[in-house]
């Protein structure tokens, strides 16, 4: 078994939780992780990339080489298109449709829906709209998680329960409203992949 | 032995705690901070009573672990790469000192700039400094190198330094965790000879020496390290030396046909030297792959025309700036690009930004509405979540060399002439090393305008207290700015005219003045 997943959004967006629960299941699933994050500078309103590579055999580079990743899980539109070098031409783009607009340059994000619908394997969720259902506005990042297990070979059962030890000190409530989260972004997957 | 998924950052500062570390000295900087805040969040260096708590700065923190190591115990002292450069009159020395218990310096350094004003490589420090000198390979080495570390350092009496990159602080991978029960301290034990730590000439030169007679001992210990691997290979058109996590690209390259090339990893220096020589002496040419600066490059070319033939950075077969790639590596190596998609044309750069509602912005906003009345003002910054101030929508500093270089520029530019002459410092970076600036411009009574922007808290590197913190007024006026030319104003939309009108005033006063903008980091309150 071996997958490596692009997860890509903009710094305060959460994705260091993705990253998190994705490899704190694959250790407990004994295989060997290499994660890289992006701390810092880069943390503020800017694009963020974390590598993360689950392997059942050891794995050497930190970073995915072009043209390896199974998987691009994002948490922004123009964010997602930011790493289709990184991305073997079956795999998965999975993609919050809600833009980030910090920028003043922003590109129209028809044209951003429109590149991202171009990719072998598309899918573009409202995250922000299912998030809110979940009424926990800040969970986007949770529900895209959600809709990317569909793609990725662990126990989606395990993530979840790597979900409820993170938001455990926050209390009963907002852990299920995460696990709910996680839940909506996972079921609104498996109907758009037809599963 | 369990297994932990953990930073670079992480297995270095549990394989401290597990060395039996007393204290850990460090000013956050990225990437090396997770490492100090590891041991500030550990259980099991809080039960064992750890020392962990920010100092000012590199060279506070380097001092401090020094007079740790003259009592006897095991210290560390941690900052990222440019920290070294605050550090280093301490770091240099105290190769000359030598250290009485372990003393292992930690130094991030940040190759392609993610979050700094450089890329300068620490290893010029441990070849500078003379002393035993590490690299991780991976965060298992980092463990494991970590733990070693202290025992060298106290075998051959000097510091150690361990020299990490951004990949290798902020990547996580599976790590075991060898000790599982940690080291005891070291007891409260002084030099044996009482003037070890006086660096007086003659006692200097003795010591200096001293540690020139250790050298060929480290080099042999070098050339017999676990981290130093020389792997023969059948192709010997070429070899290869991999520094660091070089070898990891390599190796992911080459895949699971394996490498066809002898291959020479280096993860602990100085460098062996044979080793070196038996990979250039049994290879027709030689490859050389090092995060960084070409130093391992450099040094096995030579200088002369008549070296062996060596490719690497400095002859284009690598780029000469930026981290390493498994893409340049494969390219390097020979492999074919992959076909992969390209970036569509719509995607346009994201820069980080100040946050929505940041205190910050609203200082540079009154800032650059004051600053309009004078058009020759410039605006001297520094280092923090403020440099951002030189994008725009603001566009309102005119400079960023290292940290506390605001209020010492603004001078000097005062001193040529300049005027107005404004500083905008951090409340953080104003204890790190702001305030010897300020006292030049007290003492020459010079006409520069200071803003300091205090958000309570060291914002960049993710909200760590400020050594200034509910001290800035004592601070300022104790250095001598007049009271009435230390103002305290709130960065808030309602209040910038009065702002304004402030900054303008004191911008006219012929003479030091301190305006603080306080409103708490909006990161701070989540």
């Amino acid at each position: 078994m071996k997958q490596d997943i692009i997860i890509a959004g903009v710094g305060g967006q959460g994705l260091l939780t993705i990253a998190g629960v994705i490899g704190a299941t694959a250790l407990k699933a004994g295989l060997n992780v290499k994660q890289s994050e992006v701390h810092g500078m880069a943390q503020r309103g800017g694009a963020v990339v974390s590598h993360l590579r689950l392997s059942s055999q050891p794995i050497a580079s930190d970073l995915a080489p072009e043209g390896s990743a199974h998987l691009l899980l994002s948490t922004e539109p123009m964010e997602a298109l930011r790493y289709l070098p990184l991305l073997r031409q079956d795999a998965w783009l999975v993609s919050n449709k809600n833009p980030v607009q910090n920028i003043s340059a922003y590109p129209s994000l028809e044209a951003l829906w429109k590149r991202i619908g171009e990719w072998p394997h598309p899918m573009l969720l409202d995250a922000d709209e299912l998030a809110r259902s979940a009424d926990v506005r800040r969970a986007s990042n949770v529900v895209m998680l959600g809709a990317a297990s569909v793609f990725i070979p662990l126990s989606h059962e395990r993530m979840k329960d790597e979900i409820r030890s993170i938001f455990d000190r926050k209390g009963s409530a907002i852990v299920e409203k995460n696990i709910n989260a996680f839940d909506l972004g996972r079921a609104a997957a498996l109907k758009i992949h037809g599963k | 032995m369990q297994s932990y998924l953990w930073l670079g950052d992480e297995a270095l500062a549990q394989a401290a705690i597990d060395a039996g570390l007393s204290g850990v000295f460090a000013y956050p900087g990225t990437p090396s901070t997770e490492i100090t805040e590891y041991i500030q969040k550990s259980k099991l260096a809080a039960e064992r009573g750890i020392h962990s708590k920010w100092s000012c700065n590199e060279k506070t923190a380097m001092e401090e672990a020094i007079g740790m190591s003259f009592a006897g115990k095991r210290a560390m002292v941690c900052m990222k790469h440019v920290g070294l450069n605050v550090a280093a009159d301490a770091f240099i020395n105290s190769a000359i000192t030598g250290a009485n218990g372990g003393l292992v310096v930690a130094s991030a350094d940040d190759p392609s700039m993610h979050s700094s004003q450089n890329e300068q490589d620490s290893r010029f420090y441990g070849q500078f400094a003379q002393i035993p000198y590490f690299e991780p390979s991976s965060q298992q080495e980092a463990y494991d190198l970590t733990l070693q570390a202290f025992d060298v350092s106290e075998r051959h009496g000097v510091p150690v330094l361990i020299r990490l990159t951004t990949r290798m602080a902020h990547s996580r991978a599976n790590v075991i965790r060898r000790v599982e029960t940690p080291r005891d301290q070291n007891s409260l034990h002084l030099p044996a000879d009482p003037r070890q730590f006086v660096l007086l000439p003659a006692i200097a030169r003795r010591n200096y020496s001293r540690l020139l007679q250790k050298a060929p001992l480290f080099e042999q210990e070098s050339e017999v390290s676990e981290f130093n691997q020389y792997v023969e290979g059948p192709d010997r058109r070429m070899g290869i030396l991999a520094c660091g996590i070089a070898i990891n690209y390599i190796q992911e390259v080459y895949g699971e046909k394996g490498c066809p090339h002898s291959l020479l990893k280096i993860g602990r220096y100085p460098i062996p030297r044979k080793l070196v020589n038996r990979l250039v002496e049994s290879c027709e040419s030689v490859m050389v792959f090092e995060d960084g600066y070409p130093m391992v490059e450099e040094l096995v070319r030579g200088l002369t025309s008549k070296g062996p033939h060596v490719r690497g950075r400095l002859d284009g077969t690598l780029p000469r700036d930026g981290e390493l790639s498994p893409t340049c590596v494969a390219k390097a190596l020979g492999f074919p690009a992959p076909e992969t998609a390209k970036v569509p044309a719509e995607v346009v750069g994201r820069p980080p930004s100040m946050c929505r509602g940041c205190p910050h912005a609203n200082t540079f906003e009154f800032i650059v509405e004051a600053v309009k009345s004078f058009p020759q003002a410039r605006v001297f910054s520094d280092i923090g979540c403020y440099t951002l101030g030189a994008l725009p929508p603001y566009e309102a500093i005119n400079s960023c060399v290292d940290m506390g270089a605001s209020i010492t520029m603004a001078k000097g530019a005062s001193d040529a002439g300049l005027h107005p002459s404004l500083a905008v410092i951090g409340d953080s970076t104003f204890a790190h090393s702001g305030l010897t600036g300020l006292l030049d411009v007290v003492s020459e009574k010079s006409p520069v305008t200071i803003v300091i922007g205090d958000n309570l808290i060291t914002g960049m590197t993710g909200g760590q207290p400020s050594a200034a913190y509910q001290r800035l007024e004592q601070l300022v006026l104790g250095i001598g700015v007049e009271p009435q030319h230390l103002h305290v104003v709130v960065p808030l939309p309602v209040n910038h005219e009065v702002n304004v009108e402030l900054l303008k005033k004191e911008m006219e006063y012929p003479g030091p003045s301190v305006i603080i903008a306080r409103r708490a980091c909006v990161r701070a309150a989540v």
